[in-house]
């Protein structure tokens, strides 16, 4: 059966750690990183990338734009 | 198991090129980014990149004309339906809008408010309710709820000193001169897209000359209340909705 496979890139210097789409992710596929980024906040990562559908839930809700999101169907 | 290749071909979602590459000045988690996103990526889509006229505020929302790479014009506290009235009369084929908080719209700007709706000019207002006056360091703003703690109620608002909450979308929606008068959130992906698309109809009704469309965002201010971002979504869905209900209360033709 084909599968919808995602993937997600953070601009992790824009990012500012607000934890909205790690909360809004259905597949808990994001966490917070424990390092921190040139401002000091602790950036959105893919910690469990197998899971990601690409269904853009974190990106919509991203206040900072900072996520882009890919998605595509493999076998 | 497969990569997903970050090409152009899988690409679903990215940051809209009527963006800014500028890094936005509110606080992490702040719902104006949200809602700013949402307004270049309905002006986007529209086509109407070289024909939207923004006033900005003041308050938080004051530097959006860094953010959204369209027209803008700046206003005097409270007087941005005033200054798009003007704009909007002497330029009919702009589509204008205001881009207000609760602090300017609801409190200083309330004169203003109320007689645009009532005269049915084709602005389109955008209404930012996080129930505070965020900017400058949380104090109760009028549409603070009742026994909520703010940094000038701090044993929470008195409805025998400071009375009530202060519903400006109910007065408007029962004015004649506005077309669609709706109350939306953007804390979860669900309300984002049902935001984008009322966004959308308030964008489209006032250029097709049917009056005044005003759309409410009830937001967190995550400072404001001391939250953390997430806690303040939450907060909201539940102190916030039942005061300010969401969905459309007025749509006319």
């Amino acid at each position: 059966m084909a599968k919808v496979k995602g993937t997600i890139e953070v601009d992790r210097e824009r990012c500012k750690g607000c934890d909205v789409c790690v909360v809004a992710c259905p597949f808990k596929v994001l966490s917070l990183a424990p390092k921190v980024n040139g401002k000091g906040y602790h950036y959105s990562f893919m910690a469990n990338p197998d899971a990601c559908t690409g269904c853009a839930s974190c990106a919509l809700v991203c206040p900072d734009s900072c996520i882009t999101v890919y998605r595509k169907v493999v076998e | 198991m497969a990569e997903v290749e970050k090409t152009k071909e899988n690409l679903v979602y990215a940051k809209n090129r009527l963006l800014t590459d500028v890094v936005m000045h509110y606080c992490p988690g702040c719902s104006h980014g949200t809602i700013h996103k949402l307004i270049a990526e309905v002006i986007d889509e529209m086509g109407m990149e070289e024909k939207a006229v923004g006033i900005s505020p003041v308050g938080c929302g004051v530097l959006a004309y860094n953010y959204i790479d369209c027209d803008w014009a700046e206003s005097a506290h409270g007087r941005a339906c005033a200054v798009a009235t003007g704009i909007k009369r002497m330029a009919p084929d702009k589509m204008v809008f205001t881009y207000q908080g609760d602090g300017d719209l609801a409190a200083i700007g309330t004169g203003e408010t109320i007689h645009a709706c009532n005269r049915g000019e084709n602005i389109t207002i955008i209404y930012i309710n996080n129930a505070i006056y965020g900017m400058t360091g949380g104090q109760m703003s009028p549409t603070t709820l009742v026994g909520m703690r703010t940094a000038t109620t701090p044993q929470g608002r008195d409805i025998n000193l400071h009375g009530y909450p202060f519903k400006i979308s109910e007065i408007a929606a029962m004015l004649d001169g506005t077309c669609y008068v709706t109350r939306q959130a953007v804390n979860t992906p669900a309300n984002v897209r049902k935001a984008k698309k009322a966004l959308r109809k308030a964008f489209e009704k006032p250029m097709k000359g049917q009056g005044l469309a005003l759309i409410e965002f009830v937001s967190t201010c995550n400072s404001g209340w001391k939250m953390s971002p997430v806690a303040a979504n939450q907060w909201m869905e539940e102190n916030m909705f039942p005061e300010y209900p969401l969905g459309d209360l007025k749509e006319r033709d």
